[in-house]
């Protein structure tokens, strides 16, 4: 199976790492040269300096035959943008786009884009932890 | 008329001051801090601070209501799409125009359905085709709903078509042509208009037939 990882920051360079862990074919776009370094000095997979947004930067990645394409740049509407085009242009099934805002996250996953919003993510997670401390609590006053 | 004029730049600020001066009904957007105080001055309580692709930000702006027009024309061509997606799509605004800032990002607006859009650099290029001689084959008019272009080429002494009946051409698939201009008398080009040197020939065709066009008409 072929992966693409486009942003290759902090998020973005786990998961190429971690699909290729998991026997993906794996090949990471960044703009930046230096996001290389977060792959690791072995990195087996492919990694190209270039712009999502950049058609020939997207084919040379081999988007026209990629199984799936993970769009985790830094910018929220660049992801939004990236992941409409690979979805419509390369008729690619498997497109996840990372959105920061919840709101913009919201919209464009009712039409029809798998977007995932970290920050959604942690406010669920923040609260929860904080309504089992206080859960707790009182059990530790009974005991 | 109510506008939105998202991005607070030279383009929009004139934009805005413009429409404001024809009694309009503006709001102008601008994200960075210095430009919003820089705006402030001349354009009161008609600007706003904040980034126009957040909802909440636009909802502020008035975007609910919805207005009339929206101007997406920030420095981003990301931003851009996503301004018109949402005034369109989220809000129902009828109309949105957007500023293409590289012109590499045309094919991104066009496969989204952002229409229409405007981009200098592309413009300045038209302009120059149609100044410079060089150009041998001039583009009018981009139909892009349709995906044709009509563009005008000038028949030369040794264009191996010169004597020839339009019905002989060998004209690339997904492409025909339309007039043939001689001198000030025009008439549309049918099976049995023969071309001469210096008749000024108008086609219709799919964009990137231009080469294909310019052998059989130029062979250049």
């Amino acid at each position: 199976m072929k992966a693409i990882v486009i942003g290759c920051g902090r998020v973005g360079s786990s998961i190429a790492k971690q699909l290729h862990k998991e026997g993906w074919d794996v090949t990471a776009v960044d703009e930046r040269e230096e996001a290389l370094e977060r792959l690791g000095e072995s990195w087996p997979g492919t990694f190209l300096v270039g712009h999502g947004m950049d058609v020939s930067v997207l084919r040379e990645a081999g988007v026209e035959d990629a199984d799936a394409v993970v769009v985790a740049t830094d910018g929220d509407n660049t992801n939004l943008v990236v992941g409409q085009v690979v979805q419509k242009r390369f008729d690619i099934g498997c497109v996840v786009v990372r959105v920061l805002d919840p709101a913009r996250a919201k919209f464009y996953e009712e039409r029809g884009l798998r977007t995932v919003s970290p920050t959604s993510a942690a406010i669920e997670v923040l609260t929860d932890v904080v309504r089992s401390c206080i859960a707790r609590e009182p059990q530790e006053v009974v005991g | 008329m109510y506008v939105l004029v998202a991005g607070g730049g030279k383009v929009g600020a004139n934009l805005a001051r413009l429409l404001l001066r024809a009694h309009h009904e503006v709001t102008l957007l601008e994200q960075r801090n210095d430009r919003y105080s820089q705006l402030e001055e001349e354009f009161g309580h008609n600007v706003h601070h904040g980034d126009a692709t957040e909802l909440h930000v636009l909802e502020r702006a008035g975007i609910e209501r919805p207005p009339d027009l929206v101007l997406a024309v920030t420095g981003d061509d990301e931003d851009n799409v996503i301004i018109c997606q949402l005034a369109k799509e989220k809000y129902g605004v009828p109309k949105v125009i957007a500023r293409v800032n590289d012109p590499r990002n045309q094919a991104h607006f066009d496969l989204l359905g952002i229409s229409p859009t405007v981009c200098a650099t592309s413009n300045i290029l038209a302009l120059i085709e149609h100044e410079v001689p060089e150009h041998d084959l001039i583009h009018l008019l981009e139909l892009r709903r349709e995906n044709l272009e009509i563009v005008e080429v000038q028949i030369t002494d040794d264009s191996p078509v010169a004597g020839q009946r339009v019905d002989t051409l060998r004209l690339p698939d997904g492409a025909r042509l339309i007039s043939v201009m001689r001198g000030s008398e025009s008439e549309i080009a049918v099976g049995a208009t023969e071309l001469r040197a210096g008749d000024q020939v108008l086609a219709i065709l799919q964009p990137g037939k231009e080469d294909e066009l310019r052998r059989v008409l130029l062979k250049a």
